[in-house]
């Protein structure tokens, strides 16, 4: 947490870990707006099993930040209740798939309590959910929820890749009206990286915007969360190679940027979409569908998906075998850059 | 009004009146929130709710019904069972930290308190002592399966010890002692001692739904040992029997009930059909671009 302290002093702080930014901009969204609440299991005392809420409740004390009893569909139709009431809940589910409990309440509740009341009763919670694989975790510690919330109607689903996004898309997500489910990659909570939190709010890329992280003109590789850090691996081995890959940020899962996809990959004709949830019914098909319809004239192969296997998540063990990785990458983009029309 | 076409489904709360009606009088609407289930007619009557709005939920015209639950201080009419619980317990958690006083009452039956959302609600509540009081109206059956299938030990009042919070069973046909049992557990979450569990033995005296066909699971000698103790019949026999009201006031208050009945009936009748467009709105607060598009679609597909 020296990072962050020396950001808050005003020394520019040139590298932190994504686990530190998210604590600033938590920090800074309590301190703005007395509504905003945090609270999960064990997020107030520990500060956190990632760290993420590490002296929060020693400076708001324990009514803005508190710890939940083990049980998360209450922190979900307790943030629901909160949210009645005009506060702007910021709970927290340890682990991905400890969601599970709570699955009735983000659907039945958090998701459509706007529409429900015609808009009387908004939803301003930002539900940050610690996400992905990657951390030799057990069984539930390590899933990937993306495809299944951002099916519901009602939820903006995000995924940060890097520290700053990290920042300004939990300051974002806080701020909006809606209710965001905040997918933390736990696998990049402890990668140090350029930070800046003075940027200031007008520059952030508007909500449902992807950014390109690196350009390229033969492929575009479109990704989320840790899985953008691989692609970019795998574009730097490609350089080697001469070919030049555009790394895709998608950063927003609902709503997704149709408009960004359409722009990229109709420049370089050639998309692979990574991702660490399972293959089948993945939002790596959602991402294929938009570009055939957006680009298939200038297509030059189909679209291909990187993904995990239709498999529950494996034991730490297994991990690798099941994760996608820079070398499954690289033969799909060889894939599309070789492919010929039959 | 569903036989007559007008309403799609009901859940009617024929039977409950005194339930209903004697503790939703007992909020103080400038700063208590009652949060109901899909059958609270009686407590939407009881807190002035908008009627029309209320009853264009079992039209079909909006799930949530056309009212506005927060100047309501009556929440969104929810169909899931044991929705709302732990939101009453959220909202309370808020009224105690803003300090303002208020008390969130969430209404619940029999088959709802078999829900772990239920247990985890009053669990919850206990620890923090949180202002909620937790209304059960037992009214003896979850669609077909009957109370004593659903509630180990007989009781949901009886949990309340465990979580070390009041517990009272009341007679839910008896409209005083709802009233006076809401009102004393509305004072001691106000003062800070904590949540109550009411639960109002009462009977629901009609089917679960316009849908249901209550001959099959249970007898009509059972049904007719119960409207023997009608909460409407039986409050008004005790209030002609305590001379506070006479038959003059008893005719005034049928007429009253007609006009009012008539008045409703006219609102829904007047809402018409809905724009469609409100397919698409306040899905969001602000409709996203992919939103938009399927709107403007859907507005080329009316066209053709």
């Amino acid at each position: 947490m020296t990072e962050s302290k020396s950001t808050v002093s005003g020394t520019p702080a040139t590298h932190v870990r994504m686990q530190g930014a998210l604590n600033l901009a938590l920090k800074h969204a309590l301190a703005e707006d007395d509504r905003t609440l945090v609270f999960g299991e064990d997020v107030a005392k520990l500060g956190g099993v990632f760290r993420v809420t590490d002296g929060l409740q020693e400076t708001f004390g324990i009514d803005r930040v508190f710890d939940s009893q083990l049980a998360e569909a209450s922190i979900i139709g307790m943030a629901v209740g909160l949210a009645l009431h005009g506060y702007r809940p910021i709970p927290e589910i340890q682990f991905d798939g400890f969601a599970y409990p709570a699955m009735n309440q983000i659907v039945t509740q958090m998701a459509r309590m706007n529409y429900r009341t015609r808009g009387a009763a908004p939803m301003p919670i930002t539900l940050r959910l610690p996400s992905f694989g990657g951390i030799r975790a057990p069984e539930f510690h390590g899933e990937s929820l993306e495809s299944v919330l951002a099916h519901v109607p009602g939820l903006k689903v995000v995924s940060p890749s890097s520290p700053n996004e990290a920042y300004q898309l939990l300051r974002q997500s806080i701020a909006d009206p809606d209710p965001v489910v905040f997918m933390e990659p736990k696998a990049r909570y402890w990668n140090k990286a350029e930070f800046d939190p003075h940027v200031p709010v007008s520059d952030y890329l508007p909500i449902g915007r992807s950014r390109a992280v690196r350009s390229g003109k033969h492929v575009t590789l479109i990704a989320w969360g840790a899985m953008v850090a691989k692609c970019l691996r795998a574009a730097e081995l490609a350089e080697e190679d001469g070919v030049e890959i555009e790394v895709l940020d998608l950063r927003w899962l609902k709503p997704i940027d149709v408009a960004g996809l359409e722009e990229s990959v109709s420049r370089t004709k050639r998309a692979v979409v990574v991702h660490e949830a399972p293959f089948s019914g993945g939002l790596g098909g959602e991402v294929s569908s938009i570009i055939t319809e957006r680009c298939f004239d200038s297509l030059r192969a189909p679209v291909q998906r990187v993904a995990g296997y239709d498999v529950p998540y494996p034991s730490g063990a297994l991990e690798d075998q099941y994760l996608p990785s820079v070398n499954r990458i690289l033969r799909a983009v060889q894939r599309v850059l070789e492919y010929r029309r039959g | 009004m569903q036989r007559e076409g007008l309403i799609l489904a009901y859940s009617p709360l024929r039977g409950q009146e005194a339930a209903q009606i004697g503790s939703g009088i007992a909020l103080d609407l400038a700063r208590d929130f009652a949060f109901p289930t899909y059958r609270e007619l009686g407590v939407a009557v009881a807190m002035g709710v908008d009627l029309v709005g209320y009853l264009a939920s079992y039209l079909g015209i909006w799930h949530g019904g056309l009212y506005d639950p927060m100047a309501s201080r009556f929440g969104s009419i929810n169909a899931v069972v044991s929705g709302s619980v732990l939101h009453a317990v959220g909202w309370a958690k808020g009224a105690q930290l803003s300090g303002d006083g208020g008390v969130a009452v969430t209404y619940f039956g029999d088959g709802a308190s078999s829900e772990g959302e239920v247990h985890e609600a009053m669990n919850l509540a206990g620890i923090d002592k949180l202002p909620v009081v937790f209304f059960c109206q037992n009214n003896g059956w979850a669609i077909s399966l009957a109370a004593e299938r659903q509630i180990a030990g007989g009781t949901v009042a009886g949990r309340a010890a465990a979580y070390g919070i009041e517990g009272v069973q009341i007679d839910g046909n008896d409209v005083i002692a709802v009233l006076h049992a809401t009102r004393q557990a509305l004072a001691r979450a106000r003062a800070g001692d904590g949540p109550t569990v009411i639960e109002a033995m009462t009977y629901r005296a009609g089917p679960h739904s316009t849908s249901d066909d209550p001959g099959r699971y249970r007898s009509l000698d059972d049904e007719q040992k119960w409207l023997s103790r009608d909460p409407i019949a039986s409050f008004a026999e005790r209030l002609r029997a305590e001379g506070i009201a006479d038959e003059q006031f008893f005719l005034a208050a049928s007429a009253e009930a007609a006009r009012a009945a008539d008045a409703v009936r006219a609102g829904l009748a007047a809402l018409g059909d809905r724009p469609g467009e409100e397919l698409f709105d306040f899905v969001f607060a602000n409709p996203t671009a992919t939103l938009q598009e399927q709107k403007h679609a859907w507005q080329e597909s009316t066209h053709d």
